[in-house]
Order: structure tokens, then C-alpha cells, then sequence
């Protein structure tokens, strides 16, 4: 299976600071892959990276085989929905799928127009009277009707309403159920990845913490709680990524590869909600200034 | 792209078609009737005896019409660099929509170069129908004055170079500084600092000027004049038509100006006359004033050195000055699609 | 046709929940062999789930015998799990009647009579599950 996205080492530095450092991923086609971290951690920097509307300082990267904004054929495999998603306010819906039309080859304008109607939205109504919500919808329609082999967006739904987000995730499921393109979506909501994503990367301090496909990841990883122990005591193969103790009690979340088979443990699974947060504590233990590098990228 | 490019552009255009119409409509409405004053009052005037008169009148008609005529060539250039070139890039970073366009399926640098490409166009041909419009009105006044050179900037072709240049640095100036409103600050300020610096150290340079020198005559503005600075000067004036004047002196053979204690005594009887002091404005001055004999006296020792661009190197230095500008956009827009290729961020 | 109901806070992974909900369906009579089950998109753009998920689901359906999938039409219902006619379950009721009455003539309360229960059946289906 050929890579949806790849990254060696990659890196991009503003100044003396590094927003996203030593990056190293390889996400298969096919899947919903969940970007998720704290603001500030590097997310937008990486999605921009991977549409060619930043260039690294360091390391590589490769979208479908070929490197970002290379020409217009990369740029056509790749459907964009940028955080806050963007339009042109003075521009009407229907003009914003013609813009579509004229700048991409590859346009479905029976499938934009379907869309379009199926959500609602007036064609002639200016994109800057659409609320949040119909925005993003108008952005992956535009990002959609492009016919790309993989979805790129960067929190399209983290200024939404709760029914807002709930329907624009039920469109972009509906997609790639219909389609079968490669998702990547980036969100500091575990809520909404946990029921969407099978592959989650955790991204903290501009640094990749984990990644993998989901259900390896819960499969891996267990929830320990027993008397009271040290980390040192556990087995080796036993790789602990959180713990707490009161004077009688120790919680551990530990990462295994083979099963705990130890009888003092009350062993539950993890939930991904814990898998993120767990890493996320992690990263911040290991990061000497407790918060993280740098603001939001504009 | 094209069409993108020209559904987005379609307002501003209009905008200018309705400017440059407004200005045909003006422009044919009154234009033939300068040429008719001219025509009638000044084309026969030496048989008429009234020539100074009747280039006067026609020189000083329809100032308002000369004034805003003459700046609509200087502005426009500059509303150009202003409102089409600063928000092009500027506006797509502030609105974010530079993220929803450049992940399209076209490159950044054919985005670029549609649209300056259609809109670099657009300015060029604005501005010189603009001026194609102006000097055309201008032309009976402008037979009257012969001083093209002075009105150098708001005639011929110099204002597409100017038009061009202007865009080319208020698009840079949106793409480096990535907001609409200091970039039109900086273009404004950019345009006219490279407009008064071409003026006044460049375009002199341009070509070495010619020097003469010429006996003086008694023509009208001929005179002895009591200079605040200096004390007495002698003054000749130039009569070539259309020539730029760099300088234009009295001096001897080893280029001196007379001295103050020259003029003194070769013209002592013009200086102690009780009428009216030193100036003799008329080409045959009255044989009693004693100036005759201080002309005289002048005349023997001292010619007029006049150092000029002659009236013919007029289009040499249209053309140059126009390659200037166009030369300077075309290295900003360069840079443009080196910057947005390369780096952007 | 059936609708998937998703209970996040439930802690049974959304696949399973999927495919308790069509064995509760099947048992209740609500899907019959020949019914059509909805397709992954239309699942997905009601519950906004991820359709592998869906299609995981449907996989462990077949393999338990209960649908198949026919290609370019959908999925189908091809078994039944509901065991019982009108007749049997009124055998059974009668039987377990009479054991209440006998339980309750031995002095058992009402929670005493619930916690025998509780013991019988959990014993019965912890051995040998499917």
C-alpha cells in the first residue's frame, strides 16, 4: 500500500523556534487519519506543509507519492479545507463552485451541485452571509468536488456549533463511504476523532508522540490498577506512559506488546480518549517549560 | 485562470471604463473648441499684430480643464499601484483566501502571472489612453506654450512606464508586507519617491546636453536687475521653443558673469535715470532711458550661454523614461515570482 | 429499514453495537431473511462513524451466518434468530410460572428468588458461549 503521507525528519523552524520538529510519519491510504494535539503543537504547520503552502526547513515530505505543490496535477490529488475556512465574501456559493470549475481539471460540477442543494444552501447567497457552519460546508464541497484522492483539513469544525460539527462530519463520512479517499483531519476535540478516525497521530510541543493505526493502538495498551508498586518494578516489556499513586493504590497506563498476565493487576482497556490524553501528559512532563512552543500559525 | 482572473478584476475594470469614458466625454466636448480658438485667433496672429495677446488668451482657457486634466495623468498611475496592484496579494493573506486559491489545482506562479499579466495589461492601456486623450486636448495649448518639457510628465507615453511600475511595487509591496492598507501606504510613498527622483536625477542625465552660446539681442525681458543676492545682474532671456533649459547665463570668453562694478559704470546713466529704474521690457527701448549704451557696453564683452536638451531629443527622452519604469516593474514582478515560488513563508 | 442507534458512553466499541443492534433486530422479528440492511453510507451519514466500522460489523454478520452481502445491490438478511413460536414461549412461561410458585411456597423472597436467577443464568452462559 503506497503512502497517503510521508514525512522524514521533517521540520519547520520560524526564527529561533520550531513549530514542527523531527517529524516522522508514514499514513496508509485509505484511512481517516486524526490529527490531534494542543494549540500550538505543530498541527496547522504539518497540514500546510503537506499542501505546499509552507516549505520546510528541514526533512521531507510527500503527499501521494509526490512532493507538495509541484505542479497541478499534485495540487489536483489533494482537497484543502484550511482552518476557519476561507472564502470570498463578496462571492456568491454559485460562483465559488464555478471558481472551482475553472481552476480544477478534474471538476464534478454535477456532484458540487447536488451537494450544494442537498445541504441547502443558496446558490446565490454570498459566502460571506453563510454562517460557520454552511461555510465548511461550502469548503468541502469545493475541496470534494475537485474529485481528490485524499482530503486534507485543518479543524474545520472547531469554531461550530454542536450540530454544525455533527453535520459536517455525517457529510464528510457520507463522502468517504461514497468515495473511498484518504482523510486527514486535524482537531484538539478527541470527541469527534474517536468516532470517525482508524488512524490517530498525537502531535504535542511539535513533536510526533504516537501513532498508528487505531485499533492497534487500543489493543496495545492497557489500564493497570493494583497495591501500591514502583514504575522500576514493572517488566521491561511493559512501557509506561502514565502512572498515579496514593499511599495504597498505583494506576498505570502501560504499552505492551504481549498480554499482562500478572494476577495482582486489574487490567481494563483503554479508551482513546485516555491513549491521547495519556501521551499529551507525557509530552508535557518531558517538555522543560510545561506549555507549549508557539502560537497558532496565522 | 483567465477567467477567474477577469470575474474577479471585472469591478475595477469597470471602473476605469467609466473613468476614461467620462474623460473621452469631456475631452470631446470642449476639446474642439480649443482648437477652433486656436484656428481663429492665434493661427493668423502676425498678420494681426496680436499674437502675444492671443496666445495668452489661449494659454490661460479652461485653466480648471488644464489643471485637472494635467494631474488625472499624475494620478491615475498611482490610484492604479494604489487599488489594483497593493491588495492583489495583500488581500488574499489578510482574508485567508490565499489558502483556499493556491491549493486549487493551478501553481502559484501561474496564478501570478495571469493576473499580472491581465491586470499589467489593463493598467498600461488605461493609462495611455488617458494621455492619448489629454495631449490630444492639450495640443493647441501645447503649440502655444513650447514648453513640452514642462509638461513632460502629463503627456506622450511616460505614464504606461508609470502605471506599470506602480502596479509592479504595490503588488510587491502586498506581498512582502501582506496587508492592504500600509501597503498602499508604501506604494504611495514608493511612486512618488521614484517619480521626483527620476525627475530630478535622472532624467537630467539621461543625455548629455548641448551648449551654446549666442550674441545677446534686445528682445522683450532684456534687462539690468537688481538682484537681492547677487547685487546687479545682467539678464538675457532664451527664446529656443520646446527646448529644456538646463542653464542660461551671461558670461565672457572665460565664461565670467559681468561683475556688479561692471554693470555699474557701463550702465551708470540707465541706474541714475529718474524714470522707472532698471528694466527695459520692450524690444526697442526708449533711445533716452540710457540703456541702449549699457546693452552696448554688455554686448562688446559678453554673449548668453545657454547649456539645453533641444526640442527633437523630446521623444528620445519619452521613450527612455518609459524603458526606466517598465524596466523597474518588470524586475518587482520577478522578484514577485521568485519570492512566491521560493519562500512565501 | 433498521437505524443504528449509537450509545458513545456505552464503553461496547460502536462495531459491536452494530451488530447487537441487528441480533436484537433479528430476534424481535424486525428483520426477516430477504430484508435489506442499510448500505455503509447511509449509516455513516446519519451516525457520522467512520464506515470501516460499519463494514467491520457486517463482515462478523457474515461470518456468523446471519447476512450476505450481494455485490452492486447491498447487504441481506439470510437467517433468523428468532427460535421461538407463539407456542414455545407459552410452554416456557407456564414452566417458569410454576417454579416461581414452588420458590415462592419455599419462603423465598422476591431478591432471594432473583439472586438464584441471576446465579442459574449466569452459570448457563459462561460455559460455552459461541
Amino acid at each position: 500500500m503506497t503512502a497517503a503521507l510521508e514525512t522524514s525528519g521533517l521540520g519547520k523552524q520560524y526564527g529561533q523556534k520550531w513549530a514542527l520538529h523531527d517529524c516522522t510519519l508514514a499514513i496508509p491510504e485509505g484511512k481517516v487519519v486524526g490529527l490531534v494535539g494542543p494549540n500550538g503543537a505543530g498541527k496547522s504547520t504539518l497540514l500546510n506543509l503537506a499542501v505546499g503552502l509552507l516549505a520546510p526547513t528541514s526533512g521531507t515530505i510527500e503527499v501521494l507519492g509526490g512532493r507538495p505543490s509541484d505542479g497541478p496535477s499534485q495540487l489536483g490529488g489533494i482537497g484543502f479545507v484550511a482552518q476557519d475556512t476561507p472564502t470570498y465574501e463578496g462571492m456568491s456559493v454559485a460562483k465559488h463552485l464555478r471558481m472551482g470549475a475553472w481552476l480544477n481539471p478534474h471538476w464534478d460540477s454535477e456532484l458540487a451541485e447536488r451537494r450544494i442543494k442537498q445541504l441547502g444552501l443558496d446558490p446565490l447567497q454570498k459566502a460571506g452571509a453563510l454562517s460557520g457552519g454552511q461555510r465548511a460546508q461550502l469548503a468541502l464541497v469545493l475541496a470534494l468536488a475537485k474529485k481528490p484522492e485524499i482530503l486534507i483539513l485543518d479543524e474545520p469544525v472547531a469554531s461550530l456549533d454542536p450540530l454544525a460539527r455533527r453535520e459536517f462530519l455525517q457529510t464528510l463520512m457520507e463522502v468517504v463511504a461514497e468515495h473511498g479517499v484518504s482523510v486527514v483531519l486535524s482537531s484538539h476535540l478527541i470527541a469527534d476523532l474517536e468516532r470517525v478516525c482508524d488512524y490517530l497521530v498525537v502531535l504535542v510541543a511539535s513533536h510526533v508522540q504516537l501513532s498508528g493505526d487505531v485499533s492497534a493502538l487500543l489493543v496495545s495498551h492497557y489500564h493497570l490498577s493494583g497495591p501500591r508498586r514502583k514504575r522500576s518494578t514493572l517488566p521491561a516489556n511493559q512501557e509506561v506512559i502514565e502512572e498515579s499513586h496514593t499511599d495504597k493504590q498505583s494506576v498505570f497506563m502501560v504499552r505492551s506488546d504481549d498480554p499482562i498476565i500478572d494476577p495482582a493487576w486489574i487490567v481494563k482497556p483503554v479508551t482513546l480518549d485516555d491513549l491521547v490524553l495519556g501521551y499529551m501528559r507525557q509530552a508535557r512532563e518531558a517538555e522543560p517549560h510545561g506549555r507549549p512552543d508557539l502560537g497558532v500559525l496565522r | 485562470m483567465i477567467r477567474f482572473t477577469s470575474f474577479q478584476f471585472r469591478i475595477q475594470a469597470a471602473i476605469a471604463v467609466g473613468v476614461l469614458v467620462l474623460v473621452a466625454i469631456v475631452v470631446a466636448i470642449t476639446g474642439p473648441h480649443l482648437i477652433h480658438l486656436y484656428d481663429t485667433t492665434v493661427a493668423n496672429c502676425k498678420a494681426k499684430g496680436d499674437c502675444s495677446s492671443a496666445k495668452a488668451a489661449l494659454s490661460s482657457s479652461d485653466s480648471f480643464l488644464q489643471t485637472a486634466l494635467g494631474e488625472l495623468l499624475l494620478v491615475v498611475p498611482a490610484l492604479i499601484g494604489l487599488f489594483w496592484g497593493a491588495p492583489l496579494i495583500a488581500r488574499e493573506f489578510e482574508t485567508g483566501t490565499f489558502r483556499l486559491v493556491w491549493t486549487q489545482s493551478v501553481t502559484r506562479m501561474r496564478w501570478l502571472a495571469v493576473k499580472l499579466g491581465i491586470i499589467g495589461l489593463t493598467s498600461m492601456a488605461v493609462a495611455g489612453l488617458a494621455s492619448l486623450m489629454v495631449s490630444w486636448w492639450f495640443s493647441p495649448i501645447d503649440k502655444v506654450n513650447v514648453s513640452q518639457f514642462t509638461s513632460f510628465d502629463e503627456r506622450g507615453i511616460v505614464a504606461i512606464g508609470y502605471a506599470a511600475f506602480a502596479l509592479a511595487f504595490g503588488v510587491t509591496a502586498g506581498l512582502l508586507i501582506r496587508r492592504t492598507l500600509p501597503a498602499m501606504f508604501a506604494t504611495l510613498v514608493a511612486f512618488v519617491g521614484a517619480r521626483l527622483a527620476v525627475t530630478y536625477w535622472v532624467r537630467p542625465h539621461l543625455m548629455a546636453p548641448v551648449k551654446t552660446a549666442i550674441p545677446l539681442h534686445v528682445i522683450f525681458g532684456t534687462s539690468l536687475e537688481q538682484n537681492s543676492a547677487t547685487g546687479l545682474v545682467f539678464f538675457e532671456p532664451v527664446n529656443i521653443p520646446n527646448a529644456w533649459i538646463y542653464s542660461n547665463e551671461v558670461a565672457n570668453n572665460s565664461g565670467h558673469a559681468p561683475s556688479a562694478k561692471f554693470l555699474e559704470s557701463a550702465c551708470h546713466s540707465l541706474l541714475s535715470a529718474p524714470s522707472g529704474g532698471v528694466q527695459s521690457n520692450t524690444p526697442t527701448p526708449n533711445p533716452n532711458s540710457g540703456f541702449p549704451e549699457c546693452f552696448a557696453r554688455v554686448a562688446a564683452k559678453f554673449h548668453q550661454v545657454v547649456i539645453y536638451q533641444p526640442a527633437s531629443r523630446y521623444w528620445a527622452f519619452q521613450w527612455y523614461e518609459t524603458a526606466i519604469f517598465v524596466g523597474l516593474a518588470v524586475i518587482l514582478a520577478g522578484f514577485c515570482f521568485w519570492w512566491v515560488r521560493r519562500r512565501l513563508v | 429499514m433498521i437505524e443504528f442507534q449509537l450509545e458513545t458512553a456505552s464503553g461496547v466499541a460502536t462495531y459491536l453495537q452494530i451488530v447487537q443492534q441487528v441480533h436484537q433486530a433479528l430476534r424481535l422479528g424486525l428483520l426477516e431473511p430477504g430484508d435489506q440492511l442499510p448500505t455503509a453510507q447511509q449509516v455513516v451519514a446519519k451516525l457520522a462513524i467512520n464506515p470501516n466500522t460499519v463494514l467491520k460489523a457486517y463482515r462478523d454478520l457474515e461470518r456468523e451466518g446471519l447476512v450476505r452481502p450481494r455485490p452492486g445491490q447491498g447487504t441481506f438478511v439470510i437467517a433468523s434468530l428468532s427460535h421461538t413460536d407463539p407456542a414455545t414461549q407459552a410452554r416456557l412461561l407456564a414452566s417458569m410460572t410454576t417454579w416461581l410458585r414452588s420458590a415462592h411456597s419455599a419462603g423465598l423472597g422476591p431478591d432471594d428468588i432473583e439472586a438464584i436467577y441471576r446465579t442459574a443464568f449466569r452459570n448457563h452462559f459462561a460455559e460455552g458461549v459461541a
